[in-house]
């Protein structure tokens, strides 16, 4: 198994790694970075519990090699609050109860905060189709499109 | 209702945001695949492509040369230790690994140990397994019929398939009704196997200290306390004595009652942990999880209503076959092999009933765990509900009339089934009506009129509900003989912060929160002062867990018992405080005052630092309690739902343009946690209503087993649920409470599909079994000659 030197910037930080060619960017943020907000919920690209940014756009860490990472900026959902201060998409989960069990929560909120990034007034409809990528057994869903409603809110009051 | 208690305090009524989020919003839950201990291995799993087969051989020579692979375990290892075979929670018997046979597809036939998770995958595919195929039964009427092969040739003796028999009420007085009745509809009914397919798989970390002699075993369990015992039971003889043994539930990224049983891989986990002394990982994937988990229902039931012309229901007869797996694993209480099925009767004042359960052995994994439902209520509400509306439609009546006319009535409370019951309280007509008001019932059957009249399909679909959850009294519920109490221990410290620990144990139902503003309610401490602890039987007081709606029924009157003592504590020392007698105290949340004198007051606070630093002689210092609840009765949530379908006439599929729960779960501790509780629910009902479904085929090949063929609702296909509640307490909860978390899982399938089955009555169709499929629906117009 071939190893490949790898340097990348992971939520603002440069970090480099040692990886073996079929290692999965998951497992690199996860296991080798210890950031392990990030999680794992099937192995077909399907539930989105592993998305992350690359680049600024949702993918799902559990089908990325790391290598793919190599030169390019990785946002996890540590990288959501700055200096002590949540991020509005933070604040929408828990003012509008948008999570139970918390384990899909980190991918829905990284692909909540991507929609808002290129839509700052999303219609209902638009945000079930943006997260219809990221599964959630526990709350049916009405509670995550108020939380990113919310967080669109909150962004327009320039939070 | 109105709170007791102001926002600062926060006690019941309020919608106080959850005291879990902060560290799960932030990605920094403590899930167990998070966790990493020193030397730690990983371990992953061998598993049959085969759904019946002999093992001739098992080769591990290629796979012990991977590089990083330290050892292969299999059955024949464990059997060394007698560690092959264990108890199921319905004391049947169940493999941990194979030495002869494998029963069903993806069962695990050996487990190998690496020094990464990559080189345990590599190891895996190493391993050579040469199997000899045998005969594969995976029909259950099949499996049941004379003469068909035995599948549990393990024991001894056993001449057929048969898991169990088991039936409940008045077979021949029952029979009588229905030889004499003016109308009697009969309908099959099939409830399909499904999986619960939390987001969070199954997995372990099992750790043995040898130079304690200890085992920590950090796992996806719903219920610690019971798997110390289970594993102290089954490994006593290897010397894990249960003072040995802490298991540890961390965060839980769902359960819905999958993570309830005790999975082969655990027990393995730990096994390779004794032998080789070093921390053992294992995860399961979603694949694995899907193939090789517990299954929930799997229930076809010959249901029959007999009744009068003027609707009035007689009389309730099912007869069901069950598919159980290879072994019998249900985590039902040992009492009820089928559950609660004979809450069946439902909300009707039914005088007779007779339902009955053969349940068969197949070539499929073993299971009969629930899916967000309290031991088999789903199966039978599915039943009673169905046939209610398949006898609406004999009748040509209403199918809310039907209801409004045969509802157990608010004054006939507590009522007694024919099944042997005791509903604690209700009002059914008011849940019903409420609902039919708020959809607006008469203008929606009118435009349904309009829209038949114009070739159009849409339903509107009733369920009118009731659970019984909270198990349970001591008389009648044990698992493994332990008995279904539960349990909390409060202990308040000098500065009137306080930490409570209880014996269930939350899988996302925001325990963390609503303990503390039951401790809020009952002490006047501010909900954000208490923190709570679960899952850790180290320090928890033992409970048997979290499923089957229990937690409030149980933990929570626990926790509102012990904070009574401690309040009547509290009174003592105020009184001292006060220098007045205990009855001239006045208590108001956080504060006792004098009876006339409400400027000489003691708050909670200053009374438990007095028991820290000024109590009264002879009085105990410290301020603890703890209380092991044994509820009287279970209790009995309910509620009306009213759903309106569209059907596609080209692709057949299905679209809940509106869906309205009302719900009525006693006194309500958290708002906002209890309507996530029925948005939730009721997503768990629309999966196997329209969506999922486990399949095989003749050859036990499993045909859903990825998210690619395993349907799980997204937020597309997910309506915008509209909820509603009455509020009737439970008469005999210290705090009135009921219980909800499985209500909406349990009432939305049968509002569903007797909304589409209203939509195409008119055309001759009185059933269709769930899952409601774009297919089914498809050949059903095709048939009916109604395609676009």
């Amino acid at each position: 198994m071939s190893a490949h030197k790898i340097e990348l910037t992971v939520n603002g930080t440069a970090r480099t790694a040692e990886v073996e060619s079929r290692l999965l960017l998951v497992h690199l943020l996860r296991e080798v970075f210890r950031l392990t907000g990030t999680h794992i919920g099937c192995d077909t690209t399907h539930c989105g519990a592993c998305t992350v940014l690359l680049d600024g756009k949702p993918v799902k860490s559990c089908t990325v090699l790391a290598v793919q990472a190599s030169g390019r900026q990785v946002m996890t959902v540590e990288g959501l609050e700055q200096a002590g201060k949540l991020h509005p998409i933070q604040e929408g989960f828990t003012e509008k109860h948008g999570l139970q069990c918390g384990y899909c929560t980190p991918g829905m909120m990284m692909t909540g905060f991507a929609l808002l990034a290129r839509n700052r007034k999303p219609t209902e409809q638009e945000i079930r189709e943006a997260i219809s990528g990221n599964l959630c057994r526990c709350t049916g869903y009405v509670n995550i499109v108020k939380a990113v409603q919310h967080a669109a809110e909150r962004l327009q009051q320039g939070a | 209702m109105q709170p007791k208690t102001d926002a600062k305090i926060c006690g019941m009524g309020h919608s106080m945001r959850r005291k879990e989020d902060p560290r799960l919003i932030r990605g920094q839950g403590h899930y167990v695949d998070d966790i990493q201990l020193p030397g730690m291995l990983y371990m992953d799993i061998v598993r049959s492509p085969f759904a019946h087969a002999k093992i001739k051989s098992i080769r591990t020579e290629a796979a012990l040369k991977v590089p990083g692979v330290l050892a292969v375990i299999t059955g024949e290892t464990l059997a060394k230790y007698n560690l092959h075979w264990m108890p199921t929670l319905s004391a049947d018997t169940q493999m941990v690994l194979p030495v002869e046979k494998v029963m069903y597809q993806s069962q695990e036939v050996a487990a190998v140990i690496a020094t990464d998770r990559y080189a345990a995958a590599d190891g895996v595919d190493a391993v050579e397994v040469d199997y000899e195929q045998l005969p594969v039964t995976v029909d259950p009427f099949k499996s049941l019929a004379p003469g068909a092969p035995v599948l549990r040739t393990d024991k001894k003796d056993k001449k057929d398939n048969l898991a169990f028999h088991w039936e409940a009420g008045n077979r021949a007085a029952t029979d009588k009704v229905f030889a004499e009745a003016e109308v009697v509809v009969k309908q099959d009914l099939y409830v399909p196997r499904i999986h619960v397919a939390s987001i969070e798989t199954c997995g372990c970390v099992a750790d043995f200290n040898a130079a304690e002699g200890k085992l920590t075993v950090y796992m996806t369990t719903q219920a610690p306390h019971a798997v110390r015992t289970v594993f102290a039971l089954v490994a006593g003889h290897v010397g894990l004595s249960e003072e040995r043994i802490r298991i540890v539930s961390p965060d839980i990224g769902g359960g819905f009652g999958g993570k309830v049983p005790v999975y082969p891989g655990y027990v393995i986990a730990v096994a390779a942990s004794v032998v080789i002394g070093k921390p053992v990982k294992w995860i399961e994937d979603r694949m694995e999880n899907l193939q090789a988990d517990s299954f929930a229902r799997d229930y076809h039931m010959r249901t029959e209503l007999a009744a009068k012309k003027d609707g009035t229901m007689l009389a309730l007869r099912i007869k069901t076959v069950a598919d159980h797996g290879y072994t019998n694993a249900s985590a039902n209480p040992s009492k009820f092999p089928a559950g609660l099925f004979s809450i069946c009767t439902g909300s009707y004042d039914l005088k007779q009933a007779f339902c009955e359960v053969d349940a068969a052995y197949t070539n499929k994994p073993p299971g009969g765990v629930a899916y967000r439902c309290s031991f088999r209520v789903t199966e039978a509400v599915h039943a009673i509900e169905r046939i209610t509306d398949v006898l609406a439609q004999e009748l040509k009546m209403d199918p809310a009339a039907l209801r409004m006319k045969n509802f157990i009535q608010p004054g006939q409370f507590p009522y007694k089934s024919v099944l042997g019951w005791e509903y604690d309280s209700g009002n059914y007509p008011a849940a019903l009506q409420l609902a039919m008001d708020k959809m607006g019932y008469a203008a929606l059957r009118k435009e349904q009129a309009e829209k038949r009249a114009r070739g159009e399909l849409m339903g509107i679909g009733i369920c009118s509900f009731t659970e019984i959850v909270g198990a349970g009294p001591s008389k009648d519920f044990d698992i493994l003989g332990l008995k279904m109490f539960d349990s909390a221990e409060i202990r308040v410290h000098p500065t009137g912060k306080a930490i409570a620990r209880l014996g269930t144990k939350s899988q996302g139902q925001g325990h963390e929160t609503t303990y503390a503003q039951i401790v809020a309610e009952e002490l006047g401490i501010p909900a954000s002062d208490v923190q709570v602890e679960e899952g850790d039987t180290d320090t928890a007081p033992y409970g048997l867990g979290t499923y089957a709606s229990r937690s409030t029924p149980t933990s929570g009157a626990a926790c509102a018992m012990a904070a009574r003592r401690l309040r009547e504590k509290a009174r003592k020392i105020a009184a001292h405080l006060l220098e007045v007698s205990e009855e001239d105290l006045v208590w108001e949340p956080g504060k006792f005052s004098v009876k006339g004198a409400p400027q000489k007051s003691k708050t909670i606070q200053e009374v438990v630092f007095a028991a820290y630093t000024n109590y009264p002689k002879g009085m105990e210092p410290g301020f603890e309690a703890s209380s092991y609840y044994d509820p009287p009765n279970l209790t009995f949530p309910f509620g009306s739902y009213i759903c309106v379908v569209d059907i596609d006439r080209g692709t057949g599929a299905v679209k809940v343009r509106r869906f309205l729960a009302v719900d009525d779960c006693g006194n309500i501790i958290n708002p906002m946690i209890v309507d996530g509780q029925i948005h939730g629910g009721l997503t768990q009902g629309l999966a196997p209503a329209l969506f999922e479904e486990m399949t095989y085929d003749e050859a036990g090949n499993n045909q859903a087993g990825s998210f690619m063929d395993y349907l799980l609702p997204t937020a597309m296909e997910t309506p915008h649920w509209e909820t509603d509640k009455t509020v009737t307490p439970c008469p005999h909860h210290p705090l009135g409470a009921k219980g909800v978390g499985e209500s909406a899982t349990v009432g939305a399938p049968p509002a569903i599909a007797n909304a589409v089955v209203d939509a195409l009555a008119h055309l001759g169709v009185r059933n269709i079994d769930i899952p409601i499929t774009p297919e089914k629906v498809w050949k059903i117009l095709h048939e009916k000659g109604v395609a676009e």
